[in-house]
């Protein structure tokens, strides 16, 4: 009985190899380090891009997923975890800036190009992604509309720190989200967080007009 | 008016990202000067004048050697020119590598006409003030393949290696910004601004994209190649810069070829 079953464990175990093998043959497989080792042959410093943008955190590797290889719910409830204990909440407590300036963030879309000057802050582009004040009709739809952000969701200290946390890091609340961190990845400054912040929540905004 | 709908299909990650400051403070005038632009460029796409100047690249003699272009095998036999851009990118077995149409062209100016590798991508992509080589051979070759059904192989194990690593590479995220191509390019129905984004993964943007490259960029006032394409995506990726021919851009180009084939091939295009 018992030997049956090693058997039949042993060729079932040869089988699948068999189909590996021959799988290999038709569709190779490639793995993150071969894709890796590729990029490091292909690319050259450039400005301020430096070859270390090739080198993958967990978010990236976790997320660098094509159709059906999706990682399990487990993996990523527990990246969530990991890039939210992450956030950095401003040290005076105060999360809402200036509006005006946020919405000017928001405009813009330059920041980490190697075209782009070091020296000048990004911008967060948001309206690349995202419907945001009524005015500004020139928005794209990768990301959610956010107008009226604020009047539906009202100021409470939930959402407020909500908000930011967003901001802050975005795979914090939606694992491998298409919006870049803004806060983690050091693309904005935290006044910058701030401000576009208050952007979606400060009631005499645009968004919540 | 469609050719123009299809430029827009096509745009990039956030080349917006760079002119929407520009636009944001003179969008009427930006607008305004476009629409005359287009109108002037109605009757003609200014692509012709770039495989004109490609075609007699091809045929003059150049480079130490003082050979033409025409030995060189772009995969269906010495000097045959038409129909080759739609059967590229393929492997080459003197190269013992697949190559895609600006990879072949450096290596036969290279292997046959002596050039350097710095001489020959000399200037990779014009600016105005100096005219590609390398793109205005490119739009007449891709011209040659106008009417043919794309038919990329993947006979060769290593053509199928390069079509696995372009979907792979399709997904790598990377940067400060956690971008990959898949980022932009992997859902239906999208936009950057007001710009459509072709979603990559679906056969029929795969097929409207790739077969409309290369293509006049009216804002640039320059012919831009597949090259170039990937090249300027990987720069609003904020990735570091993407080498000419490297194994990444092969790799890609692979990946979305193939995804193209059985479409009808259409460049040189014009887009906005």
């Amino acid at each position: 009985m018992k030997y049956a079953t090693h058997l039949r464990n042993a060729l079932l175990a040869a089988a699948a190899a068999a189909l590996l093998v021959s799988g290999c043959a038709s569709t190779p497989r490639v793995s993150a380090e071969q894709a890796h080792d590729v990029l490091k042959t292909s690319f050259t410093e450039r400005g301020q891009a430096k070859l270390d943008r090739l080198e993958q955190d967990d978010v990236q590797k976790t997320c660098s997923y094509g159709p059906g290889t999706a990682p399990s719910k487990e993996v990523l409830d527990a990246l969530e975890k990991a890039q939210l204990a992450a956030i950095k909440f401003p040290a005076d407590g105060k999360l809402l800036g200036d509006w005006r300036a946020g919405e000017r963030i928001a405009q813009t879309g330059t920041g980490k190009q190697y075209s782009d000057n070091a020296a000048v802050p990004s911008g967060a582009n948001c309206y690349a992604c995202h419907q945001i004040t009524p005015q500004e009709i020139s928005y794209g739809t990768i990301g959610p509309s956010l107008l009226g952000y604020g009047k539906v969701r009202g100021n409470s200290e939930a959402i407020l720190r909500y908000t930011y946390g967003k901001i802050y890091n975005s795979n914090a609340y939606t694992a491998c989200s298409n919006m870049p961190r803004f806060g983690h990845q050091n693309i904005l400054t935290e006044q910058q967080l701030k401000d576009v912040t208050a952007l979606l929540l400060d009631p005499s905004s645009p968004v919540n007009k | 008016m469609m050719q123009w709908r299809g430029g827009a299909l096509m745009l990039g990650a956030a080349l917006v990202a760079v002119s929407v400051g520009a636009q944001a403070q003179s969008g009427g005038d930006t607008i305004k000067k476009i629409e005359e632009y287009r109108q002037a460029l109605a009757d003609g796409n200014p692509a012709d004048l770039w495989e004109a100047r490609g075609e007699d690249l091809w045929k003059q003699k150049r480079g130490p050697k003082n050979v033409s272009l025409e030995r060189c095998d772009l995969g269906k036999g010495p000097g045959v020119v038409k129909g080759a851009y739609a059967e590229l990118p393929r492997y080459f077995a003197d190269a013992d590598r697949v190559m895609d149409l600006e990879s072949r062209l450096l290596h036969c100016m290279t292997t046959q006409q002596g050039m350097t590798r710095a001489e020959a991508l000399k200037v990779p992509f014009g600016d105005g003030e100096k005219r590609s080589d390398m793109e205005a051979l490119s739009a007449y070759v891709a011209g040659e393949s106008r009417g043919v059904k794309m038919n990329v192989s993947q006979a060769h194990a290593k053509e199928r290696q390069a079509y696995a690593l372009g979907q792979k590479l399709f997904y790598y995220r990377g940067g400060p910004h956690d971008f990959a191509c898949a980022t932009c390019h992997g859902e239906a129905n999208k936009r950057i601004r007001l710009q459509d984004l072709p979603n990559l993964t679906e056969t029929k943007d795969a097929q409207k994209a790739y077969t409309t490259w290369p293509a006049y960029r009216v804002s640039q006032g320059e012919l831009r190649t597949m090259q170039w394409r990937l090249n300027d995506c990987f720069r609003q990726q904020r990735f570091p810069f993407l080498e000419f021919g490297s194994d990444t851009s092969v790799a890609l180009l692979t990946f979305l070829a193939r995804n193209a084939n059985g479409a009808e091939f259409n460049a040189p295009a014009i887009k906005r």
